[in-house]
């Protein structure tokens, strides 16, 4: 009867092994932890997969369909990985390496790890239908709960925004208003409520999120963004959500999101309409190179005369959390150069093209500085 | 004739109208017929040079008429046409 040592010395000579440096610099297109469910979530090797050996024969078609893939397997010390690497040999994968001294060696190395998302009981049943859809996941959901996304106003686009991203788990949501509640607000800022009039909003705003979701990391700005403090603000994010209730709010966002290369979910409403697009910087267009200049004080519509149905920031509010969420997990098809019409009269919804304008002012050239513009004021605050 | 969707901010010139008729054959002499029958629509559109304002966009069909021909864009019979200004609304 063999040892288990002779056995897999045996093994070992009839797989391909690799280290650990040869790994960290050849970044292989499949990379599989097969350990066990404890040790993965002490850390694992960024952008493997992780599929334990005990379920290696019965995952890897669905996983790895391709068998002429480059994979390599590790473990904690090289021997399991080893065997893993006969068994995907003998499945017909014909260029599988095993990684000698495994995820143990890795970490000596000093080369970088990283540690899964361990979700509470909690977690589970609260995001368990995020979880059950493929596209999310619990590496979707983790990544939601990581996720940095600034609400630019907790107004009428900025509430229901900002319901649905707290509710979705997005973890952290920084929040810029440097208004108070009025009762004038509540007929569509859902964040606020009756009991708060004269609080900040970013308070009010707070409140209300952690109260829905407890996951939920509110970062307050009470300020309003000006060229001085626009750049330190986003620069921590990673999608900027423009619900700002004025041009010269709008197009400083356009100009810094450039600086600072962070997409923008972009709406606005006004009566029975609204906007909606994405601009992702130097991908597709940006809000210059739709609308180059805003308009001067005389040719915009005057804000406090203007009215708005309180129901239709809320239809706009959701569509710029749907599209937040795309754009954080990565799925779907992102409004980048379409530009969606919606009419809440006509209960129509139309689609334009957008593109990107080679001789726009701020995007043309990637290589040209950003010089921010504090715009004047163009009508009061509503 | 075209058909021209009017964007809220202009409908007060239309009175109230969200779609109007117009039969021209570019987008240029469509605004000029736009003027003619509901004054104050060129100024509201086109700056001093006669070129269209920085805020407002002019489509035909799905397309920016700034990557067709600009305002000797040719609207064909039932073209649909949007004036889409800046709104700052939030």
């Amino acid at each position: 009867m063999a040892s288990f040592q002779s056995y897999l010395q045996q093994i070992k000579s009839s797989i391909v092994e690799t280290t650990v440096q040869q790994v960290h610099a050849e970044r292989p297109a499949v990379l599989i932890d097969v350990r066990e469910k404890d040790e993965y979530q002490e850390g694992y090797i960024p952008g493997a997969l992780w599929i334990p050996r005990g379920r290696l024969e019965m995952n890897i078609e669905e996983a790895v369909p391709d068998r002429d893939a480059d994979v390599v397997v590790y473990c904690a010390g090289g021997s399991r990985s080893a065997l893993a690497a006969r068994t995907l040999g003998e499945l017909g994968y014909r260029r599988v390496r095993s990684m000698a001294g495994g995820f143990s060696a890795w970490r000596r190395a000093g080369f970088p790890i990283e540690k899964p998302f361990v979700f509470t009981e909690e977690q589970r049943s609260r995001y368990a239908r995020h979880i059950m859809l493929p596209e999310v996941g619990e590496a979707g959901q983790a990544r939601l709960l990581r996720a940095r996304v600034l609400l630019v106003g907790a107004g009428g686009l900025g509430s229901p925004a900002g319901l649905y991203l707290g509710a979705a788990g997005v973890g952290t949501l920084g929040i810029v208003d440097d208004d108070v509640v009025d009762a004038s607000n509540l007929q569509r800022q859902v964040l606020h409520n009756t009991t708060r009039l004269g609080m900040p909003k970013v308070e009010s705003a707070e409140r209300t999120l952690t109260e829905l979701n407890p996951d939920v990391r509110v970062v307050r700005h009470p300020v309003r963004l000006v060229s001085d403090n626009v750049l330190d603000i986003i620069r921590d994010y990673d999608v900027i959500v423009d619900g700002a209730d004025n041009f010269q709010t709008r197009y400083l966002i356009n100009d810094a999101s450039l600086a600072v290369r962070k997409p923008v979910v972009h709406a606005s409403v006004f009566r029975f309409e609204g906007q909606i697009t994405t601009f992702v910087p130097y991908q597709g267009p940006c809000y210059r190179c739709l609308y180059p200049e805003p308009p001067s004080a005389g040719m915009a519509p005057s804000c406090n005369e203007a009215g708005v149905l309180g129901v239709l920031p809320g239809v706009m509010g959701v569509l710029q959390a749907t599209e937040t969420i795309k754009l954080l997990l990565g799925i779907g098809q992102t409004l980048v150069g379409r530009l969606l019409l919606y009419d809440a009269l006509r209960a129509s919804i139309r689609e334009l093209r957008l593109r990107r304008d080679p001789g726009c002012v701020v995007c043309a050239d990637p290589n040209k500085p950003i010089k921010l513009i504090d715009y004047e004021a163009f009508c009061a605050r509503t | 004739m075209a058909q021209v969707r009017i964007p809220t901010p202009l409908r007060r010139l239309t009175h109230g109208q969200e779609v109007v008729q117009a039969d021209a054959s570019t987008v240029g002499e469509l605004i000029a017929v736009l003027e003619q029958n509901y004054p104050g629509f060129k100024d509201r559109l086109l700056d001093e040079k006669g070129q269209v304002r920085r805020f407002i966009n002019i489509f035909v069909g799905e397309e920016d008429i700034r990557y067709l021909q600009a305002l000797d864009t040719p609207l064909q019979q039932g073209t649909e046409v949007s004036i889409v200004p800046a709104i700052a609304g939030g």
